[in-house]
């Protein structure tokens, strides 16, 4: 028997391994959906700088009951919005992103999104509706369905509106099957924590029941956007390489250096070319796929790069960090810290931590974990987590008078161009040395900072409860005192418990 | 009536102690008055300060005071405390009622200055006893344990609705309880000339019954048991008013010697307080020599009595010849009887022979 092999399309390959791709299952796939549309969107509205306001309405479409049932999803930003020529191939054709360039952002390429698209194709047979302006004189309206073998986009329709009220941003709407009543608590738990990482935003969604849930802007501060910039070098495989070669415009292999890599300028390339054993004058074009192994090798093993440039990356930033944990949660006490930047394997990444003590943070009797990778909240297998792991096994508690029944939770944001995700399902961070050391760190200064505000706390209770107990006696040591005296006039206390006051007040 | 040596000791003691709770108040008023927070000083009653006074013939606080101020959270309410006691004791005393340590753990409750449990409150009456140097029953306070006496003494209630009423404690073949009433009344006549102390109530009743009263001439008084203070105090009165000898008859072995030795000089518990002791009483059986020469119904001395006996033995209150001697003796013989072991000789014999013998080598 012989085998027969084909060739498929990106688009026919994410069909067969959805699973990978978060959508196992019709719960699942909803979580996924929203997911991924509400990434998009508030990337597309960062990377500009404009606040964003993000709409999400799901409905019921069919009147059978039960679930799975078939959905349709409304998701509306008001981002910077596609240019015409760009919608049908960013909704209705599977690509890989450029590897040439590097930069952080919520989703991969906006893949997710067309996973999403693409799930609802298959499972109602039915088109996609994408709406958008860049705020310029037209609005675009297509109609679209995926050709998932040949992976092209196929326009069933196209409309243009004239834009009078100068609208940007992107509505995209299709039908897919969700079970809703499955995946209503993690949605929820969801769009909370976003609100958490992106206090700047407002968050809108009715579910179809009707209910309505608002997670409103909290903070007109928004982060830096991220910089697209070149990989460093301790980064880079061989297959980029083999990639950078086919496309580079450079004539020799000192000039494709310092094109393509960051962190490489002459001196370096030189004296990296030489450690490598790689000719500099070679034409980058007719490079053996030996030397690229050689320059690989050197790349990994070369120590005088200077580390790898964290200007790139977009952290919270503390003041929003604050804010996202203020809102949500209203705690007694916040301390937030953004640690250095620091790198692993080339890529730079910034941690940045929170601890939030009281307000309506639960006693669950365990301390919460909130988990945020490039500003998405991450929510599945914490226990599997580097920063469960720093938590539970790294921080001794017990040295800032912290007992796990105090209503406490702790914050990890970790911003890189490249999570370190330990495996595709992209739910939790590996352990790598780097990110666990900085994560500790993050920890530790905050866990400080509630250790003096907790301390401070406990002294007022303590001088507060002081009082309290002279106030209780000292009348009573008057009344009873006059009584055995046998005066008529009981002496004022007042002045005792005055003194008392200021003598507190000075100590504070 | 035999010849008073002292006055009537109550009323002046009544009077002197309720001038110094006033006093106590004062302190505190005019301290507040001041805007100071009240302190008190009193002898500290830890181990370390308590001493046997070999010239008092009991134990006795030593130098160490201990200083109750208000400016201490943790003396603040136990000082309050205190004054409430205080102020409660002083009612009581000067509307003549009576009430029991129970009863003055619940009374606080109505001043919201309720006690934790009754060790608590217990404890603070133990304070003001120090701080005042008056016992509890002086304003009466008493436990609730009970004793009892018997024979020709004739006292006069003070009383309310009681005063001047005379009552002859021979009155009753059950003995009369030496409650509070009793313990706060004069005594007006006397025909009796010795008290004999008697630890068990059998012996007693037979005591009674056999008109050792008449034949010997003598008050008996029921300890049952170690003696309460209210008893102690009694015992000490008819010693030192009376001038009436005090004998102690107790079961042969460690503990009833030693409930001899609290009515003569007196306990460490109460060290902060005087006259509750008998320093002249005398121990008169049953003594381990006794168990020897009378051939006694004996049992074997327990590990926890021999225990005790080495106690006893380091203790100064037993320096004398006659304990010393009898210890040594308890531990030779390694026996003890009780006093009810007569009766193996008759009903009577105890009356008839042990004791004339007794008290006659004791007045030699």
């Amino acid at each position: 028997m012989v085998e027969v092999f084909e060739e498929i399309s990106p688009a026919d390959f994410f069909y067969r391994n959805r699973d990978i791709a978060g959508f196992t299952n019709p719960s699942r796939a909803i979580y996924s959906t929203i997911r991924e549309l509400v990434e998009n969107s508030l990337d597309a509205c960062e990377i500009h700088k404009i606040l964003p306001d993000v709409y999400i309405k799901l409905l019921k479409d069919s009147n059978s009951s039960g679930e799975p049932n078939k959905y349709r999803i409304r998701v509306e930003d008001n981002g910077s919005g596609l240019p015409s020529d760009i919608v049908p191939l960013a909704f209705g054709q599977v690509l890989f992103g450029s590897k040439y360039k590097l930069r952080q952002t919520r989703g991969t390429f906006g893949l997710g999104g067309k996973m999403a698209v693409l799930y609802g194709q298959i499972t109602t047979h039915s088109e996609t509706k994408i709406i958008s302006s860049n705020g310029k004189s037209t609005i675009f309206e297509f109609h679209l369905m995926m050709d998932i073998k040949n992976n092209k986009p196929e326009i069933l329709k196209k409309e243009t509106y004239h834009n009078n009220s100068k609208w940007h941003g992107t509505i995209i709407e299709f039908l897919t099957e969700a079970d809703y009543t499955r995946a209503k608590a993690k949605i929820l738990e969801y769009l909370k924590q976003t609100a958490i990482v992106a206090p700047y935003a407002n968050i809108t969604f009715v579910d179809p029941k009707g209910r309505f849930f608002k997670f409103d802007r909290f903070t007109t501060t928004m982060p830096r956007p991220s910089i697209e910039t070149t990989p460093h070098p301790h980064g880079v495989d061989v297959e980029t390489i083999k990639r950078l070669v086919g496309i580079t415009k450079a004539k020799n292999m000192k000039d494709f250096m310092r094109a393509h890599f960051q962190r490489v300028g002459e001196t370096t390339a030189i004296k990296f070319l030489d450690f490598s054993k790689v000719d500099q004058k070679r034409n980058p074009k007719d490079i053996t796929p030996e030397e690229i192994v050689l320059l690989v090798d050197g790349m990994k093993n070369y120590n005088a790069f200077m580390p790898p440039d964290a200007s790139c990356l977009s952290p919270l930033g503390e003041e929003s960090l604050k804010a996202g944990i203020q809102k949500e949660f209203n705690p007694e006490f916040i301390a937030v810290h953004q640690r250095k930047p620091s790198a692993y394997s080339g890529f730079p990444f910034i941690i940045e931590a929170g601890v939030a003590y009281g307000g309506n943070i639960p006693r669950t009797g365990n301390i919460l974990l909130y988990r945020f990778a490039n500003k998405i909240p991450l929510l599945f297998d914490e226990a599997s987590d580097v920063s469960w792991k720093v938590i539970h096994n790294m921080v001794n508690w017990r040295h800032y008078k912290i007992s796990a029944d105090d209503p406490l939770a702790v914050f990890i944001h970790i911003c890189s161009l490249k999570i370190p995700y330990k495996t595709v399902g992209k739910e939790f961070i590996a352990d790598r040395p780097e990110v666990e050391r900085e994560i500790l760190n993050a920890i530790r200064e905050v866990a400080r900072h509630l250790s003096i505000y907790l301390s401070r706390k406990n002294f007022i209770e303590k001088e507060r409860k002081r009082l309290d107990i002279f106030s209780k006696y000292l009348p009573k040591m008057a009344s009873f005192s006059t009584k055995l005296a046998k005066k008529e006039k009981e002496p004022d206390i007042m002045p005792l418990i005055r003194g008392l006051k200021k003598y507190e007040e000075q100590k504070e | 009536m035999r010849n008073k040596k002292s006055e009537s000791s109550i009323k002046k003691k009544k009077e002197i102690m309720i001038q110094t709770l006033h006093n106590f108040g004062l302190q505190i008023y005019d301290q507040l008055w001041n805007c100071e927070f009240p302190w008190t000083k009193m002898p500290s009653r830890s181990i370390n300060n308590i001493f046997y006074d070999s010239n008092l013939r009991q134990y006795i606080l030593g130098d160490k005071a201990v200083k109750r101020s208000a400016n201490n959270i943790r003396h603040i309410r136990p000082l309050t405390q205190m004054i409430w006691t205080a102020l409660f004791a002083n009612e009581l005393s000067t509307q003549k009622k009576t009430s029991t340590l129970r009863d003055v753990f619940y009374s606080a409750q109505a001043y919201e200055m309720s006690f934790k449990d009754q060790q608590e409150s217990d404890n603070i009456i133990t304070d003001l006893e120090t701080v005042i140097g008056h016992s509890r029953e002086d304003f009466n306070v008493f436990p609730e344990e009970r004793s009892s006496i018997f024979g020709d003494l004739t006292i006069e209630y003070t009383s309310p609705g009681y005063e001047g009423r005379r009552l002859n404690l021979t009155s009753h073949p059950d003995g009369m309880m030496i409650g509070p009433a009793l313990t706060n009344a004069e005594f007006a006549d006397c025909k009796a000339d010795k008290v004999i102390a008697i630890e068990k109530g059998g012996l007693f009743t037979r005591f009674v019954e056999e008109r050792v009263h008449d034949k010997f001439k003598a008050i008996l008084v029921h300890t049952a048991g170690q003696a309460p203070r209210a008893t102690r105090d009694i015992l000490r009165r008819l010693n030192q008013e009376l001038e009436l000898p005090v004998y102690i008859f107790t079961d042969g072995d460690p503990w009833g010697m030693h409930i001899a030795m609290v009515i003569i000089s007196g306990s460490a518990n109460a060290a902060h307080l005087r006259d509750l002791n008998t320093p002249d009483a005398k121990w008169s059986g049953v003594w381990a020599s006794d168990i020897v020469e009378y051939k006694l119904p004996s049992d074997k001395l327990t590990e926890l009595d021999i225990k005790r006996l080495h106690e006893l033995r380091k203790d100064p209150r037993y320096r004398g010849k006659l304990w010393k001697k009898e210890i040594k003796t308890f531990l030779n013989i390694k026996k003890k009887a009780e006093q009810e072991a007569f009766s193996r000789y008759g009903l009577t014999y105890i009356v008839d022979e042990y004791l004339p013998t007794k008290l006659e080598a004791m007045e030699e």
